[in-house]
């Protein structure tokens, strides 16, 4: 029995039996349903071996929709536990395993899936291209992401949960003070699905470079690509120092070395730093596709170009540049002294000056425009002044002086809330309304989605704002209660009550989608909301090979151009279309990969060294195999295409 | 959009109605330090509002002005690149903006990690505060007395604070009178504050450190210096002397109440002298230089 004992929870509560009952019936309910349906050939055939940039698209999406229900429920948890001073519902342990769980999976397993589920199934048809560069590596990026976060989600179910925050400082994290084996998911999951991050990162850089269409120059491409672009250049410098550091805090905690421990030479501080080398530019990870959705949103709903192209994508450039340049100001108290608070401090406040630079741009080019509020235009709308007060804030926090009282505190907490979430929800959530007739082919319900709009943005600012006063007032960040006399009950009883808010609204959602899928006009044509970009010279839905006809680009907005004046955008015949052919390695890898971080978390070292052998086994295999993928010959294309002919040139 | 605004502003409405019944802890300071982060913190947001304003009305005029249904029917928005002069000013603007505040910034910045303006020439009280799961340790070497989880200082008079810790990091935190600095095990690392007006404050550990960081607080009384000086002697008469298993005991993890010793640990378990790499046949002689106060001593120690 002891062997088995490593496997149980270290403190288990009723709800945490009851997740258990509920993912056991849910494995059940999926299990039995696919082999009543007899869907098991469908799943493997057109999902899990898939390697189509679009489907895989989809497949983040799921991912991390699910995702974001799992943080937001643990972020209500955490409001329910603060809304009264002295409150049991949770205890303090439990607290602190719920706030790191909703960090990290909220971060690294609902931010990056979003912004590549769009990234995926977005910039191949933005640019012009058949796939992403390597169909079959991308299809790995997932699978790996999709392990790693099941495999950080079953921990507290098996084994209990992360406990020392997303940040995961050492020595607070290493075995002396974190005897769980909840530090060991933390690095083995986010190991894991780093790498696939990283494939990702080196797979999106060369897309761009070398397959956009005949014409297409770099400062042709739409913004959103551009983004794209630059924030796979930042994965490929930032996630290594990420794999790097995991790699050994893992050793620390496994294999007895003493890199971040207080004893023997270890040095506390090096974890934060390196930790944050990492961190800080996975902020602009985030935000800058986000910055991409933006811009192709508001242009299109105020039927103008993009003010100041130029200037956006140099400001993008320098953002992604600096974003490797601030990240002392995480940890200004740490006694580095003022010279170097001092260098920090500029570099972090001039950061603010491109990200002002697109705001401006953004409401200039709302200006002179026909703006239409369309759903996808409310949340960009929303954004603007909900990020200006996150970004004015993060200038205040910058100020080292002034960051010694805001550090640690409510403060801090309320300013990353007011950049992450207008940022980067807002934007995946306008940019999955925006994009979501050309993935599913048909519109999401306006009026449903207004009314989430109004629920999210409005009880954002209800959760949000008042942490910027108890801050203030001294309340420190992570604390799982608080006394009476503190004063902050109030406030955090408001918190609360914005928070229920934030749910509803994303309820609604969830709602929209059932209601849409039933009630939504199927007939929408291949381009519904009048765009510009090329993703909607495509078909709906889109076929295999998105482009019969390989498009030419003269000009930033060649679709448009093509729609008002006319100018060519596809020349010449149709040819027989080369194609990748689909692949269970990477599935079959990654559920490898799943087998060996699990392994390694319960230092099970047999089945470790096993799984090991089989992951390069499945490398050895792809180095030998001969795929030559297949063609798709004329005739079937002319076939499909025959009716959007007619509608493009009905278009013109 | 409108019914956005009036709720945004009712929201805001309320929130400084509640704010307002006492002045938020930062912003009501009680010694220097804490003043010139406050007027900082006051600067920081009266420029930003200049920014926040602008970036409102500008956004409340283009969708108010451009929205589709004020608009013909065959309106055709034009296409324009940019424009020069625009784009100067929206660069230069937030440039200006942002050398004011680095110049703000950097001169808080060396002022608060100074010796309080005002004291330069007196002597300071050195209080050692280090950290153990979840308590804090006050030793006043001088007045060879030490104290757990309270703290008592003198006014006007400069305080440096030495932190260190026996746990993860922690961060020393009184925030009227002054900004926070991580407490670490292998390092000191230096903490000028001072009092102004005698009275009870609050203080923490704001930095998270497992299980009991919640309660991690401790108790600030500042007083005139005689009536320190009279603590200081009533203690020394009084209390127990701090021993070698005693301290032990005190490190367990756990929550202990307030408590008194005359004696401090620092004399059988000395606090780390600066970066402690450990291994110190390889690392002699490195120094590190790049701490502006010689709050990091380079030399090394024995200390675990």
């Amino acid at each position: 029995m002891d062997y088995f004992d490593r496997f149980a929870i270290p403190h288990p509560s009723p709800a945490i039996y009851a997740s258990m009952v509920a993912i056991g019936l849910t494995v059940i309910a999926i299990l039995i349903g696919l082999t009543y349906f007899k869907k098991w050939s469908y799943l493997w055939r057109e999902w899990l071996t898939t390697v189509d940039h679009k489907r895989i698209g989809i497949m983040y999406i799921i991912a991390a929709l699910l995702m974001l229900f799992r943080g937001g429920v643990d972020a209500l948890m955490m409001r329910a536990q603060t809304a009264v001073p002295d409150n049991k519902l949770l205890d303090a342990q439990h607290y602190n395993e719920v706030f790191t769980t909703h960090g990290v999976v909220m971060i690294i397993f609902m931010a990056m899936p979003f912004i590549y589920a769009l990234m995926n199934f977005v910039v191949p048809l933005q640019i012009g291209a058949r796939d992403v560069a390597f169909p079959r590596l991308n299809a790995l990026s997932f699978w790996l992401f999709f392990m790693g976060a099941m495999l950080f989600n079953i921990s507290f179910v098996i084994g209990g949960s992360p406990d020392a925050g997303w940040t995961s400082y050492f020595p607070l994290a290493g075995n002396d003070f974190s005897q769980s084996v909840g530090t060991n998911y933390y690095l083995m999951s986010i190991q894991i699905a780093g790498i696939g991050t990283l494939i990702s990162g080196i797979n999106f850089v060369t897309t761009i470079f070398k397959m956009r269409a005949p014409g297409m120059k770099l400062m042709k491409m739409p913004m959103f690509t551009w983004t794209a672009l630059i924030t796979n250049a930042i994965v490929v410098f930032a996630f290594p120092v990420l794999t790097v550091t995991l790699l050994l805090g893992t050793m620390d905690r496994l294999f007895g070395t003493h890199i971040f421990s207080m004893t023997n030479g270890g040095m506390d501080m090096l974890w934060a730093n390196l930790f944050w080398v990492w961190g800080h530019p996975e902020v602009y990870i985030l935000i800058l596709p986000a910055f991409g959705i933006y811009s192709e949103i508001i242009s299109t709903f105020s039927r103008r170009n993009l003010y100041g192209y130029t200037s956006m994508v140099a400001s993008i450039v320098i953002i992604s540049f600096f974003s490797f340049l601030v990240w002392t100001h995480h940890f200004y108290t740490m006694g580095q002294g003022p010279l170097t608070n001092s260098i920090f401090s500029i570099t972090t406040m001039a950061i603010a000056i491109p990200t002002g630079i697109k705001i401006f741009n953004w409401l200039l080019t709302m200006r002179k425009g026909k703006i239409e509020f369309t759903v996808p235009m409310l949340y960009s709308v929303g954004f603007i002044p909900i990020f200006t007060i996150g970004g004015v804030t993060g200038v205040m926090l910058g100020m080292a002086s002034a960051d010694y009282q805001y550090h640690n505190t409510m403060f801090l907490v309320a300013h990353f809330h007011y950049t992450i979430i207008p940022g980067v929800v807002f934007a995946m959530l306008a940019g999955l309304t925006y994009w979501w007739p050309k993935m599913f082919g048909f519109m999401l319900n306006e009026r449903i989605g207004k009314w989430a709009f109004w629920f999210i943005a409005i009880g954002f600012n209800v959760t949000f704002f008042p942490m910027f006063f108890t801050g203030l007032d001294g309340q420190a960040r992570r604390m799982y209660t608080y006394s009476e006399a503190s004063g902050y009950g109030p406030l955090n009883m408001l918190s609360f009550v914005g928070a229920v808010g934030l749910a509803i609204g994303f309820a609604l959602i969830v709602y929209n989608v059932y209601y849409s899928t039933r009630h939504s006009s199927r007939n929408i044509g291949s381009d519904p909301w009048d765009a510009r970009t090329l993703e909607w010279a495509t078909q709906t839905p889109v076929q295999s090979y998105n482009f019969a006809r390989t498009p030419h680009v003269d000009s930033i907005e060649a679709f448009w151009d093509y729609k008002k004046k006319g100018q060519p955008l596809f020349k010449g015949s149709i040819e027989k279309i080369h194609m990748p052919n689909n692949s269970g390695v990477p599935f079959i890898m990654s559920c490898i990969f799943f087998v060996w971080g699990f392994s390694f978390i319960f230092s099970m070292w047999i089945p470790a060294i096993i799984t090991t052998i089989a992951i390069f086994a499945c490398m050895a295999h792809r180095s030998f195999e001969k795929d030559d993928g297949y063609y798709i010959p004329v005739e079937e294309i002319e076939a499909t295409e025959k009716d959007s002919e007619v509608l493009a040139d009905e278009n013109r | 959009m409108k019914r956005k605004l009036t709720l945004l502003s009712l929201v805001i409405g309320i929130l400084a109605v509640l704010a307002g019944c006492e002045p938020v802890m930062v912003l009501d300071p009680k010694g220097p330090q804490a003043e010139t982060i406050s007027n900082v913190i006051w600067i920081s947001i009266a420029t930003m509002a200049i920014v926040v304003i602008a970036v409102f009305a500008l956004l409340v005029y283009v969708i108010v002005k451009y929205r589709a249904s004020k608009q013909d029917e065959d309106y055709e928005p034009p296409h324009i690149e940019g424009n020069p002069i625009v784009e100067s000013i929206i660069v230069g603007i937030p440039i200006i903006i942002i050398i004011f505040l680095s110049i703000v910034t950097v001169r808080s910045t060396y002022e608060v990690e100074a010796t309080p303006k005002g004291y330069e020439d007196q002597k300071p009280l050195v209080v050692y505060a280090s950290s153990s799961d979840w308590k804090w340790h006050f030793s006043y070497p001088e007045e060879n007395i030490e104290t757990v989880n309270y703290l008592y200082i003198p006014t006007d008079r400069a305080l440096e604070f030495r932190l260190y810790s026996y746990g993860p990091i922690t961060s020393f935190w009184i925030p009227q009178l002054g900004g926070q600095k991580y407490a670490m095990s292998d390092m000191i690392t230096t903490l000028h504050l001072a009092a102004d007006v005698p009275g009870e404050y609050m203080g923490r550990n704001a930095n998270f450190s497992g299980k009991g960081f919640a309660e991690n607080i401790f108790h600030v009384e500042a007083m005139p210096a005689d009536e320190f000086d009279k603590w200081v002697e009533e203690v020394r008469a009084t209390a127990e002397p701090l021993t070698e298993d005693k301290f032990a005991e005190l490190l367990e993890p756990g929550h202990l109440g307030q408590m008194t010793f005359s004696g401090t640990h620092l004399e059988f378990l000395p606090p780390p002298e600066g970066h402690n790499h450990g291994t110190k046949h390889s690392h002699e002689g490195e120094h590190d230089t790049d701490d502006a106060h010689g709050d990091v001593d380079t030399d090394h120690s024995a200390h675990k």
